[in-house]
């Protein structure tokens, strides 16, 4: 692991020097012909390898659309599965031209590490997993616990608070790899296992019998999840951010992968979405058809979310918070005119 | 012809400059001195106008700032609310911890596994080689996750206990045993203790003084067992026993999740210091065995011969004749080991042991951002401890090194 992070931090050095003679990262993904996604190292429903490879998931959804608006093609795209740890030099370094890696939205990341977050993909909180048979029904019952998490997340800063707040004692081994993590919880090696919600229904599948496990009913942060730019690149920041609110705005019209087509002779709202009428995509430095080859070939956040995470995976998550602004959630966008 | 021979006589001065071996010498290393000093300058110079470009947060201030995340072996007083100073400290004792007993215990493996190795009974022999054989071939990274997965599966859950005397106690939790509790007055059995080490070196000098000029021996070892261990004992004794046991608390009633043992009561060594541990030491000893071995028959076998032709015993001629002899080629190769244990020790991360890259290169390198700073410091620490490891070494070697007369 030593060798690894040195050699992120000299790409660090290096990639500075690199990247700073360049021009904008649009640029730079047009040249080279794909978008270089930093993605999880597998966290089902969000990032996931499949036995051949491909990757599938919510956060990797953001990617493919940003693809399927820069080259009308969502397929390229080139992952690079990173830690928590390794995720924003990673990203600072130019190793990588978007972090849609589960990252929470916090005031340090967005104004200490020269990062820009480019939207909330997905409203999570952080919960507690833990085995029936200790009884447990509420996290403040959780005095004196081993909690086993994720080195280099929100998760391990809010838990502290969590229990220095309550006065309760606990005992926190932090995991560099999801997988350890669950794997140590798995071995008993701790009674709790907490990350944001929807990682913990992700990570269940991942126990021997789920069936025996609970997450409780406290949310005890707000993690909002989404893809992370650097700092300084207006054109990129700009059309990642547009792609997010795209898909979104996509749901709300009811523009769906299977009716984009007829879609374009639709409504005038429509139309501009679908760059039949307007400059939108111009101005983002794209194609005008952008959102339509998001919406195409990735379909709109209902789509996304469904497919993914959604109640019909075995990850069975509501859209709860997640749902249209107007249906209840506060996933909103912004207007595409 | 005299003219011709002054000529001859500064030609050196007067072959032109270029031409000049000494010259030529300094001007290469002029430029290469220079070549390097315009590479170091031009990247740290790009790298801190690319961080202001940025906005990235530079300098060591983030140091001072509250660290808030908790870490679960601490050697010094630390809380969430301690700086990231701190963290830096209580990652750099967890690593110093891990790595020092990691380089006594792969020491003591070492030597006994190698010594096996060469031994004449068959049986002996075997194990040793099968031993080295399967634990040097594997990558440490799996051996460590090995002892730790493998064997917390192994031991009881963390509501049950297996114990030995009633004393030590395992479980999934990791070793609880009985916490030292000094009470007053306990400063005069560590000062027994100094005075006794110092005791033992100059009954040790003045024994060798002694076989020197009569030829008497002394058994220095148990004199210095006694004055080291038993003189403070007697004096442990003498003040009263001025020292307490704090034993774990184990409940074995009330709510599941409180069952087991409390945290914070007694001493517990956490399992991933164990695995950790256990791994590292039985990695490294594989390859101390075999330095030690290749050591031990670099001496020529005739002085064997010799030490039993003037009937020496076979435990002293090991001990004093072959060891003495074999260090000599084994030192150095032992320091390469050894720092070789302290750097693998940054494996620890994969298990959650939290050593200084888990914490301070890891979370604290995570929640500030400052990769510069933080990856320097640690690169700085690791610099520093095999340094140091390894003038303690040549100094020890040069201590043992044939003394030519």
């Amino acid at each position: 692991m030593k060798y690894k992070l040195l050699s992120v931090a000299l790409g660090a050095a290096i990639g500075f020097t690199a990247s700073a003679a360049t021009a904008g990262t649009l640029d730079d993904v047009k040249k080279k012909g794909f978008v270089q996604c930093g993605v999880s190292q597998g966290l089902s429903g969000f990032s996931n390898p499949d036995a051949k490879g491909n990757w599938s998931g919510l956060d990797v959804d953001v990617c493919r659309a940003v693809a399927a608006a820069v080259f009308g093609d969502d397929k390229k795209v080139k992952y690079t599965p990173l830690s928590a740890k390794e995720r924003f030099t990673a990203l600072q370094s130019g190793e990588i031209d978007i972090l849609s890696r589960n990252t929470t939205w916090t005031a340090t990341r967005d104004t200490a590490l020269g990062l820009n977050f480019a939207g909330v993909n997905y409203y999570d909180g952080q919960g507690f997993m833990v085995r029936k048979d200790l009884g447990v029904s509420s996290a403040l019952e959780l005095n004196g616990a081993s909690v086993c998490t994720n080195t280099g997340t929100t998760t391990e800063l809010n838990v502290a608070d969590y229990f220095r707040e309550n006065k309760m004692k606990y005992e926190v081994i932090a995991f560099e790899k999801a997988d350890e993590v669950i794997q140590a919880y798995d071995a008993g090696r701790c009674d709790v296992f907490t990350t944001d919600a929807s990682g913990l229904y992700a990570q269940r599948l991942k126990l021997q019998d789920a069936s025996k496990h609970i997450v409780l009913p406290e949310i005890i942060s707000k993690e909002p999840l989404g893809p992370v730019v650097r700092q300084g690149d207006d054109q990129w920041f700009n059309l990642v951010k547009w792609t997010v609110f795209a898909m979104v705005n996509a749901e709300e019209m009811g523009v769906t992968s299977a009716n984009v087509d007829s879609k374009k002779a639709g409504s005038p709202a429509d139309k501009r979405l679908l760059g039949v009428e307007g400059n939108f995509g111009k101005n983002l430095g794209v194609g005008n058809d952008w959102a339509y080859n998001i919406v195409k070939l990735v379909g709109n956040y209902a789509e996304s979310f469904n497919r993914n995470v959604g109640p019909d995976t075995p990850l069975g998550i509501a859209r709860g918070v997640n749902a249209l602004w107007s249906k209840g959630g506060i996933q909103y966008a912004p207007p595409i005119r | 012809m005299s003219s011709d021979i002054s000529d001859k006589a500064d030609d050196s001065s007067k072959v032109s400059i270029w031409n000049d071996p000494k010259a030529r010498g300094i001007f290469f290393q002029v430029i290469l001195v220079a070549v390097i000093a315009y590479l170091v300058w031009a990247l740290v110079d790009n790298t801190i106008r690319n961080l202001e470009a940025r906005k990235i947060a530079s300098g060591f201030g983030f140091l001072d700032t509250t660290a808030s995340f908790g870490i679960n072996q601490v050697l010094i007083n630390y809380t969430e609310a301690s700086s990231y100073g701190a963290v830096f400290i209580v990652g750099l004792l967890n690593t110093l911890l891990v790595a020092g007993v990691g380089i006594l215990f792969a020491t003591i493996i070492g030597f006994s596994v190698g010594i096996m190795r060469l031994s004449k009974n068959w049986v002996v022999a075997k194990i040793a080689t099968v031993y080295i054989e399967v634990l040097r071939n594997i990558p440490l990274l799996l051996q460590i996750f090995f002892w730790y997965f493998a064997v917390l599966r192994a031991v009881p859950d963390k509501r049950s206990k297996a114990s030995l005397f009633d004393t030590f106690n395992i479980n999934v939790t990791g070793i609880w045993m009985p916490k030292p509790l000094p009470q007053d007055g306990f400063n005069i059995v560590v000062i027994a203790v100094l005075i006794g080490i110092v005791l033992a070196f100059i009954v040790k000098k003045w024994a060798k003084k002694r076989q020197a000029a009569t030829g008497q021996q002394f058994p220095v070892i148990w004199a210095s067992l006694g004055l080291i261990v038993g003189l403070p004992f007697v004096i442990y004794l003498i003040s009263g026993s001025p020292l307490e046991w704090a034993y774990p608390e184990f409940r074995e009633t009330g709510s599941r999740l409180r069952m087991g043992f409390q945290l914070g009561t007694g001493l517990q060594i956490i399992p991933e210091f164990l695995a950790l541990l256990f791994a590292l030491s039985l990695y490294t000893a594989t390859f101390i065995a075999e330095i030690v071995r290749a050591g031990i028959l670099a001496v020529s076998y005739g002085q064997t011969e010799a030490a039993s032709a003037l009937g020496i015993k076979n435990s002293h001629t090991l001990r004093l004749i072959i060891i003495p002899q074999a260090m000599r080629v084994i030192i150095p190769p032992l320091t390469s080991q050894y720092l070789n244990l302290t750097k693998n020790s940054s494996l620890a991360v994969a298990i959650a042991y939290p050593d200084l890259v888990s914490v301070f290169a890891g979370t604290v390198l995570n929640q500030t951002g400052q990769a510069v700073e933080i990856i320097m410091m640690t690169m700085g620490v690791y610099l520093t401890i095999s340094i140091v490891t390894s003038i303690f070494m040549n100094w020890y070697n040069a201590t043992m090194a044939l003394v030519e007369r």
